[in-house]
């Protein structure tokens, strides 16, 4: 009855982790030695010198200096922005809060280079209808806003990176144990003392979390940069790479100078997220229970309504007004008419749907490539979980260290890498090819695969699989039966989040896409280059719309997931 | 049905030893329990056995069949052991409904479907669980869970169940009453049953046969539960089963004494073990229940200096010659009718008489449970 085991049941374990192994190597670790090996040797030869001349021109020093001058300023300014607003929804008595927190996040969903692109059309020196609006009410000789400047750059930015510590903050101070609160308070500390002695001091690693977070992204931001930045010759690291690149037509000493500075990113977002991981251990979960519990709410009073105010304010200016803008001016028969109603049309929906190949080519390949990418790298993201969370298995740590890679590699430096692999160095040439793009979304959005798998991985908690085992089923069975059925929300979730912000993708194809294989994202970037603004934004209505609805149904998803398990 | 063999099984994580030169044998169809603390390797054990971890060095039989041998490498996976588990966490699968659950182990054997189905109704029968055939396991209490896997294991006619604690997460009423069943079961199925647990009671109580481990891995009594109870092997495996009371032995001018007080504890100490109480190597055990006191009693003299009044009976804590004793009366033993209220209260001096005491030999205090 009972058999000698087979080399089949062996295998399992050691196939699973070859194959994670595998995945991870071609798709993440072999660009990125790609990338240091090209930033560190010159024909062969280690050379220091060369980087320290590449660094010291002019232009990449500069591009450097803004990249730094951004982060710094974006992460201050959405720390206040999102500890502000947090405190804000989750301490005080502000009326219509649960409405006020979505609205907070809905920045999150939307592409910020589509934002970029809607405060150039109102605040652009020239052109920018704000501007003009009021110039005409005010009788102004010069216009009041430019966009176009360092300071442009941060505030849009800080838009759509507060959330990072809104979410953050807020999560934190729901969990918060009252209790530390109330004996503060019981020991005679006014609300003040209590929020600056008690409550500040508890949340600052969260705060340091978020913030680190908002570096993190805004270091390596293209989108905003490129739209609001090029045009005045401002650039930082991601959009100095990209022109580089892309003025040379690919040359040796443009590839050198991009990976130069793709080395700097990817060792800057290692450093930021091992500084991140650390404050977290530190100080995260010692006085935050696991539990939601009230905590006590500070009565505004007479300062209720102007913050209610305020909020508003903000929400309508960041999300509705530029959307609304974007919206508008994709109806627009010329770019600059006035936005009354007589200029609008919807022939231009009509027109880059079915008419213009350009852009029924940006939509299809899109779709396409973003649909594989999603369910090849959601797959190959609960593959790798499996292994990492689940497996006892020789060599693990091969694929501990792998699995933290994608996480700490900016969608530029992604690009750069497959650039240097998949170019025909190594046999294959995909340049100019959708499959080059395919590759780089994978290891684009591996980190978000690999941590929706595993948080769905750590729920089936590891006897529910020796049961199956114990029940007669092989380890495939026990997969295929007990562990693939308990994860599927997981997966699902996978899936729309690496295909929704695949769709709108620009900075990794940005660099990446040839004469017929441009995506949405690309195609509004050049679009907007090309200044054909009002077509930019009919295709961003288009990319808007999909992303909406998709949240929609990843809402519907999840819910009808959760119930049955 | 079928025996276990375990042969000098030794289980290291890295450095770390977990069992060491294990070797028991369970009989074909008996029920037995490994009786330890928790940390002692017990689940460790149990989990060797079903195939989850692999052994170190040594072999373990199911029936005549080798299933893990740490030196050849001999490896049978766990779906292929004709094994029965029930884990302590119940690990009933949340998507599947009670059915599903109870049936999973025949479809993977392929078993006829009009067969599969009676046999399910039939283990669903036998743990109580009629008319809940449909539920989702969010829709079922603890017990009910508990018998959910109870029935998974057993329907696939295992020759080997395996319980690893199956009953510490339900409350008092439900885990005596589970008990009995998981007995009933096992005198119904003709299975073996190996049961790990830290619950000396359980043990007791279900068990044909059981094994005491102590902290470090290793056997230190094995035999029934009467056994086990009246003649416990060491100190470790009498502490273990209940609360005692140990009295150092000394020989000091030619008189056994308590403890180092000099004070003679005249009670008679058997021939056999006089020589090891002149070295000091032997203590006198018992239960807090074999002591009664006595007011103006002959024998040793004790001073009480803890009362604690626990409605069927009285815990006194009593210190005899600088130990500390344990003492319980029954309370109609110890009322006091003409004052109303309880004959003895801190500070009373009371006769200590020994109705029944064991000898020990002296371990290493770190041992003891």
């Amino acid at each position: 009855m009972m058999k000698i085991a087979s080399f089949k049941d062996k295998g399992v374990a050691e196939l699973l982790l070859a194959l994670s192994v595998l995945v991870l190597v071609v798709v993440v670790a072999i660009p990125m030695i790609l990338i240091f090996w090209n930033a560190l040797f010159v024909e062969g030869a280690f050379n220091l010198a060369d980087i320290i001349q590449v660094l010291s021109q002019p232009d990449t020093y500069e591009a450097l200096r803004n990249s730094i001058v951004i982060a710094a300023g974006v992460t201050f300014m959405s720390t206040i922005l999102g500890v502000f607003f947090a405190w804000l929804v989750s301490r005080t008595d502000l009326p219509m809060k649960s409405l006020m927190k979505l609205m907070f996040l809905v920045p999150f969903m939307l592409p910020s280079f589509i934002g970029a692109l809607a405060w150039k059309i109102l605040l652009s020196p020239r052109s920018g209808y704000i501007n003009k609006l009021l110039m005409a009410l005010f009788g102004l000789e010069d216009p009041p806003f430019n966009i176009y400047t360092l300071a442009g750059i941060i505030a849009v930015e800080t838009m759509y990176l507060f959330p990072f510590v809104f979410i953050q903050v807020s999560g934190a101070l729901e969990r918060m144990d009252p209790t530390l609160e109330e004996s503060a308070r019981i020991s005679g500390a006014g609300l003040f003392t209590i929020t600056r002695r008690i409550t500040l001091p508890l949340m600052l690693p969260s705060i340091a979390a978020g913030a680190l977070l908002v570096a993190l992204y805004s270091l390596a931001h293209f989108g905003v940069p490129a739209i609001l930045g090029t045009e005045i010759g401002l650039y930082n690291i991601p959009t100095k790479i990209y022109e580089k690149i892309y003025a040379s037509g690919g040359s040796f000493q443009a590839i050198r100078t991009g990976t130069i500075l793709s080395a700097i990113l990817v060792i800057s977002a290692g450093f930021i997220l091992y500084l991140q991981s650390f404050i977290l251990k530190k100080g995260h979960f010692q006085v935050i229970g696991g539990k939601s519990m009230r905590p006590m709410l500070l009565k505004l009073r007479g300062f209720k309504i102007p913050l209610l105010i305020f909020s508003i304010v903000y929400i309508v200016v960041t999300v509705i007004l530029p959307t609304v803008t974007i919206f508008l001016v994709g109806t627009l028969k010329t770019y600059g008419l006035s936005l009354s109603f007589e200029h609008m049309t919807l022939k231009n929906l009509w027109y880059i749907i079915w008419e213009w190949k350009l852009t029924k080519d940006a939509i299809w390949n899109s779709f396409y490539i973003s649909l594989g990418a999603s369910i090849v790298t959601m797959l190959a993201g609960t593959l790798i979980s499996y292994v990492i969370v689940k497996m006892k298995v020789r060599g693990k740590f091969i694929i501990e260290f792998l699995g933290v890679l994608p996480f700490s590699v900016p969608g530029t430096v992604i690009a750069l890498g497959v650039i240097l692999m998949w170019s025909g160095k190594f046999g294959i040439n995909l340049y100019n090819t959708a499959w080059i793009i395919f590759v780089a979304y994978i290891a684009r959005y591996m980190a978000f695969s690999l941590k929706s798998n595993s948080a769905a991985l750590e729920q089936v908690h590891d006897s529910l699989e020796e049961a199956a085992r114990a029940c007669g089923a092989t380890h495939w069975q026990s997969l295929r039966d007990i562990v693939i059925p308990l994860i599927k929300p997981g997966m699902v979730a996978a899936f729309f989040l690496i295909f929704l912000p695949a769709l709108r993708e620009l900075t990794t194809s940005v660099l990446l896409y040839g004469p017929t294989t441009r995506t949405i994202g690309v195609a509004i970037y050049t679009l907007n280059e090309d200044g054909e603004t009002v077509y930019a934004c009919t295709l961003a209505s288009v990319a808007l719309v999909i992303i909406i609805l998709g949240h929609a149904l990843i809402k519907r998803v999840t819910r009808t997931g959760s119930e049955g398990v | 049905m079928a025996h276990v063999r375990i042969e000098k099984i030794a289980k290291h994580y890295g450095k770390h030893s977990v069992l060491e030169d294990l070797s028991i044998f369970i009989r074909d169809g008996e029920c037995f329990t490994f009786l330890g603390p928790s940390g002692c390797g017990k689940t460790v054990l149990l989990r060797l056995i079903a195939g989850f971890e692999k052994p170190t060095h040594g072999k373990i039989f199911i029936g005549e069949s080798l299933v893990s041998s740490g030196e050849k490498g001999t490896y049978v996976p766990p779906e292929r052991r004709n094994i029965g588990v029930v884990f302590q966490d119940y690990a009933v699968w949340p998507h599947k409904t009670v059915f599903g659950n109870v049936i999973y182990p025949l479809e993977i054997k392929r078993t006829a479907k009009a067969e599969a189905r009676e046999r399910t109704m039939a283990a669903i029968g036998e743990v109580g669980l009629d008319g809940l055939e449909d539920r989702l396991p969010f829709q079922l209490s603890g017990g009910q869970q508990q018998r959910v896997a109870l029935a998974r294991a057993l329907v696939s006619r295992p020759e080997v169940m395996l319980l690893d604690e199956p009953l510490s997460n339900l409350d008092a009423n439900l885990r005596e009453e589970m008990r009995f069943e998981i007995k009933e079961l096992q005198k119904n199925m003709n299975v073996t049953i190996l049961y790990v647990t830290h619950d000396q009671e359980v043990a007791l109580a279900i068990s044909d046969r059981m094994a005491v481990m102590d902290t470090r891995g290793a056997i230190r009594q094995v035999g029934t539960p009467d056994e086990v109870y009246e003649e416990p092997a060491d100190s470790f495996v009498y502490s273990f089963l209940g609360i005692s009371n140990f009295i150092p032995l000394t020989f000091e001018n030619g008189t056994v004494c308590a403890g180092h007080s000099g004070r003679p504890f005249n009670l008679p100490v058997p021939d056999r073990i006089i020589d090891k109480v002149r070295m000091g190597q032997v203590r006198a055990g018992c239960r807090p229940y074999d002591i009664l006191l006595s007011r103006n009693g002959s024998g040793l003299q004790g001073r009480i200096t803890r009362v604690a009044y626990l409605g069927p009976i009285v815990d006194y804590r009593v210190d005899l010659a600088g130990v500390e004793l344990r003492v319980q009366q029954d309370v109609r033993d110890v009322h006091d009718e003409a004052a109303g209220g309880l004959a003895f209260t801190e500070g009373d001096t009371v006769g200590l008489t020994f109705l029944d005491l064991k000898w020990f030999d002296e371990e290493t205090p770190k041992e003891e449970g």
